[in-house]
C-alpha cells in the first residue's frame, strides 16, 4: 500500500483534490449567495434570473459544464484567467475550478434559499410589531436564523463538491481519480489495493466534513 | 413565495417605484452579460454551425444513439439500485446488530466514494478480473458504478423514511400482535416507500446526469457522440448547447413530475402525516436528497438497534 502511495504520487493527487475543493467551494459560495439574493429579492426580474440560473445549471451534467468551460471557452475561444504565458496545467486547473463553481453555485443558492424558508413568517411580523426597522429585522432576526437553517444543506453541497472534483480528471487535471487511472493501468495486479487507498482518501476527506456539519447544524439549530 | 413575506414587507408606492427602477437597471445588466457571452461565442454560433442539427442524419446517427445509451444506462442503474437499495435499507433496519452494522459500514463507505472512482474500479475490474469482451467494459463500469452509489443513497432514504414515520405506527403494529418483521413489512415499509417515491424520481435525475461520467471510461453517451459529431463539423459549442438542452428538458420534466407526486402524496394523507411529508423537501438538492431529515438518519441510537 505504501508503495502505491509513493509510486503514483497519491498524496500529490489528493493535494490537488483539496485545492480544487477549497477554491471551488469559495467560488460556488460567492456565486451561489449572489444567485440566492437574486432569488429572494423583491424585484421580479431578479427572481426570474435567479430561478433560470438554478434550473438550467442544476439539470445539466457537471461533466458537460466542465467540458464547455474547458473545450469551448478556453480552447476554442481562447478566454483565459491566468496570463497566456502560464503553463497549460494552470489554465486547465483554473477552468476546472470555474466549472465546478458554476455548477455547485446552483446548489448553494438552493441551500441558502431553503434556509430562508425555514424562518417562520411570525418572526418577521414579531420583529415589525416591536418596532424594529427593516434593516434591524433582517440583520438581527431573520438572517441569523436563515444561516443556521442553511448549514445542513450547505454541508451536503460541500461534501458533494469534494466528490465531484473527480470530474476535473476528464479535462486532464491530475487529481485523485486520474492518479487512480494511471495506477491501475500500470499495476493492474493490485487493483483492489489501489481502489481501497483512493476510496479511503475520500472517506478521510468527507467523513470529518459530514460530522462537523451535522454537529454545527444541530448545535446551532433554532429551537422552535 | 413565503420567502418574500419573511424578508420584505408588501411594497408601498415608493418601494414599488424603487423596485421598478432597480429591476430595469439590473435587468439591463443581466442582459448585457448575456450579450457579452453570446458576443464572445459569436464565431461559434453562426448559422452553418447549427445546420447539422437540421439534417435528419445527425439525429439518426449521433443524437438518438447517444441519448439511447444514456437512457439505457440510467434506467438499468435505477432499477438495480432500487433492488439493492431495498436490501441494504432493510439490512440497516435489521434488529440483528451484525447485519445492521455491516450494512451501515458498507453504505457509509460507498456513499463517500465518488461515483467516478467506482466506475473506474468496475471498469478495470471487468477488464482485468472478469475479462469481459471489450464492448461490455464501458457499460459494465457505468452501470455498476451508478448502482453501487445510488443503492446506498436509496438505502439511506428508506431508513430515513421508516424513521420519519410517526412512532405510533410501529407501536400500534406491535400492540395488535404483529412481530417486528411483520410490522416492518406490512405497516412501516409501504408508508416509507410511498413517502420516498418523489425522492426516487429525483434520484433518477442524479443518475441521468451521472451517466455523463462514463465519458472517462469511453462509454458512448450523448455527450461523447455529440463530441464525435462536432469533430467532423467543427461545431463543438452548438453540439454542447444541444446536449445541455436535451438534458435540461428531460431532467426538468422529471423534477416537475417529482414535485407533482410529492404534492399528490401529501394531499392524500390526513392531518399530521401531510405535515411530516411537506417537511421532508425533495426538491432543493438532488445530489443529496435527504438532508431534510439529517437529524433523523444521523441518530446514533439507530445504528445499534
Amino acid at each position: 500500500m505504501l508503495q502505491i502511495i509513493t509510486e503514483y504520487k497519491v498524496l500529490d493527487a489528493f493535494w490537488m483534490t483539496i485545492q480544487l475543493t477549497v477554491l471551488s467551494a469559495l467560488g460556488s459560495l460567492l456565486l451561489g449567495t449572489f444567485v440566492a439574493i437574486l432569488r429572494v429579492s423583491p424585484v421580479r426580474i431578479f427572481q426570474w434570473a435567479g430561478a433560470a440560473y438554478v434550473n438550467l445549471v442544476r439539470n445539466t451534467p457537471l461533466t458537460l459544464i466542465v467540458f464547455f468551460c474547458f473545450f469551448c471557452l478556453y480552447q476554442l475561444i481562447g478566454w483565459h484567467i491566468a496570463p497566456t504565458t502560464a503553463r497549460s496545467n494552470v489554465h486547465t486547473f483554473q477552468w476546472a475550478v470555474v466549472g465546478l463553481s458554476i455548477y455547485h453555485a446552483a446548489f448553494v443558492a438552493e441551500a441558502i434559499r431553503s434556509g430562508v424558508n425555514t424562518v417562520p413568517v411570525g418572526q418577521a411580523e414579531a420583529a415589525r410589531a416591536i418596532g424594529l426597522t427593516f434593516s434591524q429585522s433582517l440583520g438581527d432576526v431573520i438572517l441569523p436564523q436563515a444561516f443556521r437553517g442553511a448549514i445542513a444543506p450547505l454541508g451536503n453541497t460541500m461534501i458533494a463538491l469534494t466528490k465531484n472534483t473527480t470530474v476535473a480528471s476528464t479535462i486532464g487535471v491530475a487529481e485523485a481519480s486520474s492518479a487512480m487511472k494511471t495506477a491501475v493501468e500500470f499495476s493492474s495486479d493490485v487493483l483492489y489495493s489501489i481502489f481501497f487507498v483512493m476510496a479511503t482518501g475520500f472517506v478521510i476527506l468527507t467523513l470529518p466534513m459530514g460530522i462537523a456539519f451535522t454537529h454545527f447544524s444541530r448545535k446551532l439549530a433554532v429551537q422552535r | 413565495m413565503s420567502a418574500q413575506s419573511v424578508l420584505f414587507d408588501a411594497p408601498g408606492p415608493r418601494a414599488q417605484r424603487i423596485n421598478a427602477v432597480v429591476g430595469i437597471v439590473g435587468g439591463l445588466i443581466i442582459l448585457a452579460l448575456l450579450v457579452a457571452i453570446i458576443y464572445g461565442l459569436r464565431d461559434q454560433l453562426t448559422a452553418d454551425k447549427w445546420a447539422p442539427f437540421l439534417e435528419a442524419d445527425t439525429w439518426i446517427y449521433y443524437v438518438y444513439p447517444g441519448l439511447w445509451m444514456t437512457l439505457q444506462a440510467a434506467v438499468i442503474s435505477v432499477l438495480l439500485a432500487t433492488v439493492l437499495g431495498l436490501v441494504l435499507g432493510l439490512g440497516r433496519l435489521s434488529h440483528n446488530p451484525v447485519i445492521s452494522w455491516v450494512t451501515a459500514v458498507f453504505v457509509e463507505f460507498f456513499r463517500s466514494v465518488p461515483v467516478l472512482m467506482m466506475m473506474l474500479f468496475a471498469y478495470y475490474f471487468s477488464m482485468f478480473v472478469l475479462r469481459l469482451p471489450g464492448d461490455f467494459l464501458p457499460i459494465f463500469g457505468v452501470i455498476v458504478g451508478l448502482t453501487l452509489y445510488n443503492s446506498c443513497v436509496l438505502a439511506e432514504l428508506i431508513r430515513a423514511g421508516v424513521h420519519g414515520l410517526p412512532k405510533g405506527q410501529r407501536e400500534a403494529g406491535l400492540a395488535i400482535g404483529l412481530t417486528q418483521a411483520q410490522t416492518l413489512r406490512s405497516i412501516l415499509l409501504p408508508q416509507a416507500i410511498a413517502a420516498m417515491l418523489p425522492s426516487l424520481v429525483s434520484q433518477l435525475v442524479v443518475i441521468l446526469k451521472d451517466t455523463a461520467l462514463g465519458y472517462l471510461i469511453t462509454y458512448p453517451d450523448l455527450i461523447r457522440s455529440l463530441q464525435n459529431l462536432s469533430a467532423g463539423k467543427g461545431n463543438l459549442v452548438v453540439a454542447f448547447i444541444v446536449a445541455a438542452l436535451i438534458f435540461i428538458l428531460i431532467n426538468f420534466s422529471l423534477t416537475s413530475f417529482a414535485r407533482w407526486l410529492e404534492r399528490k402524496l401529501a394531499g392524500r394523507r390526513a392531518g399530521g402525516k401531510a405535515v411530516a411529508l411537506t417537511q421532508l423537501p425533495i426538491d432543493p438538492d438532488p445530489d443529496e436528497p435527504m438532508y431534510g431529515d439529517s437529524d433523523k438518519y444521523e441518530d446514533p441510537a439507530s445504528y445499534t438497534r
